[in-house]
């Protein structure tokens, strides 16, 4: 067990790695100067190299990949260009608002979609499934932000159950935050519940066929025992790495919902980075991203060991 | 056939149809501005109403319909023609140093979804529709290359590519001539679903302006513009979702219809 | 007094025929054994006792087990019948775990289930049953998975699971035919013991005819879902009544003559060859171990010869056959047919595989569902320098498939059209289209019926007469091997152990191995010949 999630923290280590380089490639080649940018056409060349200086933009490209890569890991991710502030203290503000966001909406779907998916597989072929299942197929088709604007329209709007937008903040209570979030969550994790659904549901399918349920069966055990005993965590298997994928769409998922609501989450960092070309901002957002979703696939790889014995002993 | 390959085919060809049709007709030029008649619900002469700049709605649903099919057509496409190579070539040399490389760089472009791919492609180069192509392109191409390899890998263990082997043909050879012709359904269904996926995130990708830019007309790009009227102008929100809705709804239940049309197991059964 | 009493069962399932009118009855502490080919409906049989058919199944009849009719029974009640008054055992033990519960946890689950006793009894009664079994808890703990076991040791689980309630009834769907034959006399022995000790009925569903004159009291013969024939075995053995029955018994022991060989002259000659395989790292820094699948083999193969090669899984047979196909390198040795080597370099040797073809175990995984049977058998034409086209090729086609027994206008048809049998005429002729000078047969009655088997070795013998076919046989079957070879290697953990003709290896084996395995081959009684 200890190797398997050795091997696996090794291989987390080399994504990252990989990852961080890609990025800081693609950002490398970005044209423009950013501290020319920040000054304007008019500026002393002298003042440019001071600013390139202070920005820590004046060595290799080598030197300074390491010096981006050695600041992330003790928590400094530079000077953002326009606000002239650590981008680390940006992320933190923006990064209470984004990650709630995402765990909540990845519990409520993951709450939603096991009892729908158990039901439907349960009743394979009868009215309670094919309901299930219609209702699923609506719900992937469904783009989460137009969902978000329906949700709106009508919760907001038209009921005043909760704010159109904007977001309250923890410091007035944990439950006033959650309430501002609970709209946003839902648009989130409906469309991402009824893929989980389907896929809970087809995982179980496949695993009623198998030969041990039958011997289940013959022990006795009724349709719904053997289903609950033997058959859901077998199906986990599969529903975990889609579990994986799904927290990568949502952290998507909510940068694009952050626009509906108004939410000042990273996605308005973002977007409003993309716009003043700041990209030191840019950069570690993506790298944050992608380093959310490598972790998370990793403790999916850990998760797949506490479910299948067979990992465990391989090594 | 089933219910869903003809509905779905049907919703799918509705979508396909206005697409095309809009290249030779449309019932008023979607970029016509008439403020005066600008917010209209739908009515007799316009049929979806008009917008915030009195544009005929349909007008723009049906030019819309060019721009996701476009994006998401080139997409899946860009991850087919990469995708399939690379998930036969890592099946052939299965646990060589290649189908090494391959199976991880798969799982380094996981981590970077479409949406983080697009948005350091509009961050270096700036907005367009080019960038939603590639940055869903991109995206497609591990999922091709996984279904590729995980289904080729299960026919290289069968007996008939072993009598090939013993025929003197090459791992290319019987990678196209048998591994490919037996994978094809599978990539026809798959195929199906990442073009659906592709639409809704074409349409996410333009509505934050990642994708194609103004005055090409685009669902997000309208739901976008809809955002800040959908009090008092609901169908200006209400009309594109629906188109994006009954598109992906479409392709997927062709999808699922031809997954059970096109699986041998149900063929050899009919036969 | 009879335990189970089948009376008229009819079974239909989606309106289609399953099985019709059939009786059949078990005394408490009697074997019966239901035979058949496939499609014969006795699994059905046995599965429309514990109730567990496959949706769309309707059931007409009685099934009484001590008076109560089975049939008339609800889930809840076949529920608590299940498991406790009848237990089963499955064919294939590889799969029939939960892998993700350990051993003990299955077993337990059976008494646990029916509310039979308290947690800690259980578990005292699931140790002495997995001990009854021969997995004692101090080498087999019962915290144990079920992927850390072989495929025997799973197969007495499940036993343990079927028995640990003690039913009086125990059905048994061919237990044995996944596993070796040595494991196979085993787990016979283990059931024969059981049925003994706990006065338990067993119904047991097998397709091997040695196996069931082994083993049973009674025998039950069916085909398409009729009874044909029952009776106690020795007096069935003896009067056999329907032809049916008579052609079954006459097809398992089905003996064919080979022509006379020619002069020896050698073919294949194989000197020390050795292949490894590199097992995953043990630890990240670890240098990898080997599994020696082949060690340091070596013989030769006369031209004319038909020389067999048996051993049971994991002997490393298949890898020897792979390895002189040229699909696989090897670390040490050489493999040379007609003087040449099979692999040049890296590279195979086009001109020595031209002169070589094998025939595959699966008749339905060995061909391309997509392609015609012409361009299935004509596929080795690619080894030759100037392929024959146009009407030579189907000549040539034609040909082949009129040696197999088929005929040329099969050629145009997709493989599904074909039956398991004829599929495997056209893997023969598939093999035989460029007249090779030897021929591998891996496994290539093994899937078969008894009485397609039979078909087929009459097949091997005519064109050994047309064609002075070479060949070598790998099988893990006996019996086979017995009449189809000069000549048999035996191999175990990739040594070859024994290598002699094929006489004297089965009346005088030198080898204890050899020994061992001629012994716990169940053996076809000769009663059915004296008859016919």
């Amino acid at each position: 067990m200890l190797r398997y999630a050795l091997k696996r923290l090794i291989s987390l280590m080399i994504s990252l790695a990989v990852a961080s380089v890609v990025i800081f490639a693609v950002i490398e080649v970005a044209p423009g100067d950013p501290a020319s940018f920040m000054l304007g056409v008019n500026a002393q060349e002298d003042t440019l190299a001071a600013l390139r200086a202070e920005l820590g933009l004046d060595g290799s490209k080598v030197q300074r990949y390491f010096n981006w890569v050695g600041g992330m890991m003790v928590g400094d991710f530079g000077t953002s260009y326009t606000y002239r502030t650590p981008v680390s203290q940006m992320i933190a503000d923006r990064l209470w608002v984004s990650l709630p966001l995402a765990l909540y909406a990845l519990t409520l779907s993951t709450v939603i979609a096991f009892p729908v998916g158990i039901y439907a597989a349960a009743r394979r072929g009868k009215p309670g499934d094919l309901t299930v299942m219609g209702a699923t197929q609506l719900g992937i088709a469904v783009p989460n932000f137009w969902f978000a604007m329906m949700l709106v329209l009508i919760f907001a709007i038209n009921l005043r159950w909760f704010n159109a937008g904007g977001f309250a903040g923890w410091d007035n209570g944990f439950w006033t935050g959650v309430h501002s979030l609970t709209l946003p969550a839902i648009a989130l994790a409906l469309p991402q519940a009824a893929i989980l659904a389907r896929v809970m549901r087809s995982s179980l399918l496949d695993i009623l066929g198998e030969d041990f349920m039958r011997t289940a069966r013959a022990k006795g055990l009724s349709r719904r025992q053997a289903l609950w005993r033997h058959g859901v965590r077998n199906a986990l298997i599969p529903v975990l790495t889609i579990i994986g994928l799904q927290f990568s769409f949502l952290l998507a998922g909510s940068i694009i919902i952050e626009q509906v609501f108004y939410l000042p989450g990273l996605g308005r960092l973002v977007f409003q980075a993309i716009s003043a070309r700041d990209l030191i901002v840019v950069e570690s957002v993506v790298m944050l991203l992608v380093f959310a979703v490598i972790t998370v696939n990793f403790l999916v790889d850990l998760a797949y060991a506490a479910v299948d014995p067979r990992l465990r002993s391989r090594t | 056939m089933s219910r869903n390959l003809i509905l779905g085919a049907c919703l799918s060809s509705l979508v396909l149809l206005a697409a095309l049709v809009s290249f030779v007709w449309t019932p008023y030029d979607y970029a016509a501005l008439n403020i005066p008649g600008k917010l209209q619900p739908p009515n007799a002469e316009h049929w979806f109403g008009t917008d915030h700049f009195g544009r005929d709605m349909f007008s723009m649903i049906m030019v819309g319909a060019r721009t996701s099919i476009a994006v998401a057509l080139v997409a899946v496409g860009i991850g087919m023609a990469l995708g399939v190579p690379l998930g036969l070539a890592a099946a052939a040399r299965k646990g060589s140093w290649l189908d090494e490389v391959i199976m991880r760089g798969n799982d380094l472009i996981f981590a970077f979804p479409s949406l983080v791919i697009a948005i350091l492609i509009t961050a270096v180069f700036g907005a367009g529709a080019i960038n939603a192509i590639i940055a869903i392109g991109i995206f497609n191409i591990p999922v091709f290359a996984r279904i590729t390899r995980g289904a080729a890998l299960s026919l290289w263990e069968r007996e008939f590519i072993l009598a090939a082997r013993v025929s003197g043909k090459g791992a290319a050879r019987i990678s196209v001539e048998h591994i490919l012709p037996n994978v094809a359904n599978l990539l026809i269904v798959q195929g199906t679903i990442q073009f659906s996926l592709g639409i809704l995130a074409e349409a996410g990708l333009s509505y934050v302006g990642l994708g194609a830019q103004p005055p090409t007309p685009s669902w997000g790009r309208m739901l976008a513009d809809a955002q800040t009227m959908v009090s008092f102008a609901p169908h200006l929100a209400l009309i594109p979702g629906l188109a994006i809705i009954v598109t992906v709804l479409g392709l997927n239940l062709l999808g699922d219809g031809l997954r059970d049309w096109l699986d041998p197991r149900i063929r050899v059964a009919r036969a | 007094m009879s335990l189970l009493q089948i009376e008229n069962l009819s079974l239909t399932i989606h309106g289609a025929d399953i099985l019709k009118q059939v009786n059949l009855s078990i005394a408490p502490g009697e074997i019966v054994a239901v035979t058949g080919e496939s499609g014969s409906g006795k699994s059905m049989t046995a599965l429309a006792v514990m109730q567990l058919l496959p949706n769309g199944a309707q059931t007409d009849g009685a099934i009484r087990l001590n008076e109560t009719d089975l049939l008339g029974q609800t889930e809840d009640q076949m529920c608590a019948m299940r498991g406790a008054a009848i237990g089963m055992v499955f064919q294939e033990p590889m799969t029939a775990l939960n892998p993700v519960k350990t051993i003990g946890d299955q077993v337990m689950e059976t008494i646990l289930i029916h509310k039979a006793m308290p947690r800690p009894q259980a578990r005292t009664r699931a140790e002495e049953v997995l001990t009854r079994v021969g997995l004692p808890p101090d080498r087999f703990p019962l915290s144990r998975f079920p992927h850390e076991l072989s495929g025997g040791q799973r197969q007495r689980v499940v036993i343990a699971m079927a028995i640990a309630l003690r039913p009086k009834l125990l059905i048994a769907d061919e237990p044995t035919t996944a596993l070796d034959v040595t494991t196979q006399a085993q787990i016979l022995d283990l059931l024969k013991g059981l049925v003994t000790e706990f006065g338990m009925g067993l119904l047991m569903i097998t397709h091997d005819l040695a196996v069931v004159a082994d083993m049973a009291d009674r025998i039950v013969v069916m085909r398409h879902g009729e009874v044909v024939e029952s009776g106690a075995t020795s007096h069935l053995l003896r009067h056999m009544q329907h032809p049916y029955t008579r052609m079954l018994f006459e097809a398992s022991g089905h003996q064919v003559t080979l022509p006379v060989p020619g002069q020896p002259k050698p073919l294949l000659e194989v000197t020390n060859v050795v292949r490894d395989y590199r097992l995953p790292r043990k630890g990240l820094f670890d240098t990898p171990g080997h599994h020696r699948a082949v060690d340091d083999v070596s013989f030769t193969l006369n031209r004319g010869e038909r020389l067999g090669l048996v051993g049971e899984s994991g002997c490393g047979k298949s890898t020897l056959t792979r390895a002189i196909l040229g699909l696989e390198e090897v670390q040490g040795g050489d493999i040379r047919l007609d003087g040449q080597p099979v692999l040049s370099g890296h590279k195979a040797n086009l001109a020595v595989r031209r002169k070589m073809q094998v025939v595959f175990q699966d008749p339905y995984g060995s061909f391309n569902p997509r392609h015609r049977v012409a361009r299935l058998i004509s596929e080795p034409f690619h080894l030759l320098e100037t392929p024959p086209t146009g009407s030579e090729r189907q000549d040539r086609i034609a040909e082949m498939l009129t040696a197999v027994g088929l005929s040329p206008d099969d050629m145009g048809k997709y493989i599904h059209e074909f039956s398991g049998g004829q599929r495997q005429r056209i893997a023969i002729a598939r093999a035989l289209i460029i007249r090779p000078e030897l021929i591998l047969f891996d496994e290539a009655v093994s899937a078969l019926d008894v009485s397609v088997r039979a078909q087929i070795l009459d097949l091997l013998v005519e064109l050994c007469e047309a064609y002075d076919l070479t060949y070598l046989f790998i099988s893990h079957d006996l019996s086979v091997v017995r009449t189809i070879t000069d000549r048999v290697m035996v191999m175990r953990s990739g040594q070859i152990v024994e290598d002699g003709r094929t006489d004297a290896v089965f009346s005088d084996p030198q080898h204890q191995y050899t020994k061992d395995l001629i012994n716990a081959a169940p053996t076809l009684p000769e009663i059915g010949k004296v008859v016919a």
